[in-house]
């Protein structure tokens, strides 16, 4: 992904380095996801110590949880549902968002303005409070997240995507297209997607990450993921009564999450310029 | 030149208006339109389809739900927010005393979020480059990265496990000194600020670097004028319109913020309230705290624009 480029090289090789750091994380998160049944040592149901909260030791190496289950397992089981969750609701908004942002770009009038005034207030809504308001309603289950976090994101990819083709939207091989008499999908797809891909790839980090966050912290309340599946929010929430006794069952998860954001973040921040802000 | 103004700030109001009413829509019709049968819901599973039936009429549910939305929000606009599922109280009594409890510890936070805020991403970008901008914009993205939770337990382990300052995760009610209040306040009011001051530096710093590297403020410099001459005094008058959107969209993480922190705290505020009502599914409670927080939030949307329109000179 982060390609160095010949010019500047000292710069940019610098800039890759920090770069490179977050995707080996994000990638290491990946491949724990995938292989998760694999790799733990214990099930991830069952009550392994005689005592909860236990401290880190060589048989259970991030502690036992609060019913004497392992917490290494959990956490790695809980990679699944955090990365899972969040990828398949950001690969949905980011899709809609920018599928419409574009289509209103292009075909502008009244489309474009009853669109972007709907999705504006709808992006006016607090994303926590959706989410309760969601969860409230319908409750928690895996597709109510994913679709749930899907919407509550897709104004802004939307916003982001309308701002970008909009530029593009006034170049003239745009004209020379229309005026060849290609359709709305062809002048999309073909002419204006390929010009905004890079940025377009960066703000599906960024979203990325709020999503991770949001999801995190609905498990958190108890209204995110419900048991007996656990993310890592969900593990914080269910360890919380851990937390007088500084025990690794609340810490780590935390540590699991802020890992893997930061390194999103890292990786968005030391991408090329070229590929984040190509977008004329 | 006055009724110009006027005009742009009546335009902004009354879109912020219309904003208002799609979202209260959203809102009603999330909690009213989607599956589950709130009569059903209300009375169990073993209750009688006549049972279902006559409490559906009494809650008028079998009207067309434009009407409900209507009634709901005119009876909204009247202060009437209706009655809980759960207690049968009015939701307005529910929410009375919390909501000063809310907007108590949110002003408290912005009292010392904002100057902090201020000078940290002043100063960050007026020594752009150096050790210590790098330093506040690392910390920055640290905290903008990390969920509020994770703020706020760590503040626990820090001032309570291992330093043993204040009392953990709790909320008492009987204070009887001003140190105590001090207390309770502590930590609540140290993580909010953390949380919303990241954003406002962040925010605050990219505004005045977009002022600063315009020709005039390079004119300035060149002229001779020293750094905090040319930023203080050239640049920042330009930036206050940035500067006051920057600072309502940070306090508005305040809202996402508040919801974390008074549930880990056990704070008795609307917030609480709210995420206490999703468990039991009241969703009169839950329709009258989202339009508050709603409100709340664009409030603080539209005084920003509404200063960024008064502070620009080329309108006024």
């Amino acid at each position: 992904m982060t390609t160095s480029t010949t010019l500047g090289r000292r710069v940019s090789y610098r800039f890759s380095w920090v770069g490179m750091i977050g995707f080996t994380i994000i990638l290491f998160w990946a491949v724990i996801a995938l292989l998760a049944p694999h790799i733990i040592p214990y099930p991830v149901g069952e009550i392994i110590d005689d005592d909860y909260f236990g401290p880190i030791s060589s048989k259970l190496l991030l502690g036992s949880d609060y019913l004497g289950r392992d917490m290494f397992s959990r956490i790695i089981m809980g990679a699944r549902y955090t990365v899972g969750i969040s990828l398949a609701a950001v690969c949905l908004a980011c899709f809609s968002g920018a599928a419409l942002g574009m289509a209103a770009a292009v075909i502008g009038g009244w489309f474009d303005t009853l669109l972007s005034r709907l999705l504006d207030a709808l992006n006016s809504i607090p994303s926590k409070l959706s989410g309760l308001v969601v969860a409230a309603a319908v409750g928690s289950s895996l597709p109510v997240l994913i679709i749930m976090l899907a919407v509550i994101y897709t104004p802004g990819a939307y916003r982001f995507a309308r701002s970008l083709a909009v530029n593009v939207n006034t170049m003239d091989y745009i004209t020379v297209a229309r005026t060849r008499g290609e359709g709305i999908p062809y002048v999309v797809f073909s002419e204006i997607l390929p010009n905004i891909t890079g940025p377009l790839l960066a703000d599906f980090g960024i979203r990325f990450v709020f999503i991770v966050l949001l999801l995190s912290g609905l498990s958190f309340l108890g209204l995110g993921v419900q048991p007996p599946y656990a993310d890592w929010g969900a593990l914080v929430h269910e360890n919380i009564g851990g937390l007088p006794f500084g025990a690794p069952a609340v810490i780590v998860p935390s540590l699991a999450i802020a890992s893997l954001t930061i390194s999103v973040n890292l990786l968005i921040d030391n991408l090329p310029k070229k590929i984040r802000d190509r977008s004329a | 030149m006055r009724t110009y103004v006027l005009g742009l700030i009546t335009n902004r109001l009354g879109s912020s208006a219309l904003t208002l009413l799609i979202v209260s829509f959203a809102v009603f019709f999330a909690t009213a339109m989607l599956p589950g049968d709130t009569a059903t819901i209300l009375l169990g599973q073993a209750a009688t389809p006549e049972a279902v039936a006559g409490l559906r009429a009494a809650m008028h549910l079998d009207e067309p739900a434009f009407l409900r939305f209507g009634r709901w929000l005119i009876g909204l606009l009247q202060g009437d927010l209706g009655t809980s599922y759960v207690n049968n109280l009015p939701v307005a009594q529910l929410i009375g005393a919390r909501f000063v409890n809310t907007m108590r510890l949110a002003g408290i936070v912005t009292l010392f979020a904002v100057p902090l805020s201020l000078t940290l991403g002043i100063t960050a970008a007026m020594f752009r480059g150096s050790v210590y901008d790098r330093i506040v914009t690392v910390l920055t993205i640290g905290i903008i990265s990390v969920p509020e939770f994770m703020i706020a337990t760590s503040a626990v382990l820090l001032f309570s496990v291992y330093l043993k300052w204040l009392p953990a995760l709790s909320f008492t009610s009987d204070v009887t000194s001003f140190w105590q209040v001090l207390k309770i306040y502590a930590m609540p009011v140290f993580t909010l600020t953390f949380v919303v001051s990241a954003q406002m530096i962040r925010m605050t710093r990219a505004a005045v670097i977009d002022t600063i590297n315009t020709p005039y403020v390079e004119a300035a410099i060149l002229k001779g004028a020293s750094r905090w001459r040319a930023v203080l005094l050239h640049a920042l008058p330009n930036a206050v319109g940035p500067i006051a959107n920057a600072i309502a969209l940070s306090l508005s993480y305040l809202v996402g913020g508040v919801i974390i922190v008074e549930t880990i705290f056990n704070y008795p505020g609307v917030a609480k309230l709210m995420v206490d009502g999703v468990s039991t599914r009241d969703l009169p409670l839950i329709q009258s705290c989202a339009i508050i927080f709603c409100v709340g939030y664009l409030a603080l949307i539209t005084f920003a624009d509404i200063v960024a329109i008064l502070a620009n000179p080329r309108v006024r």
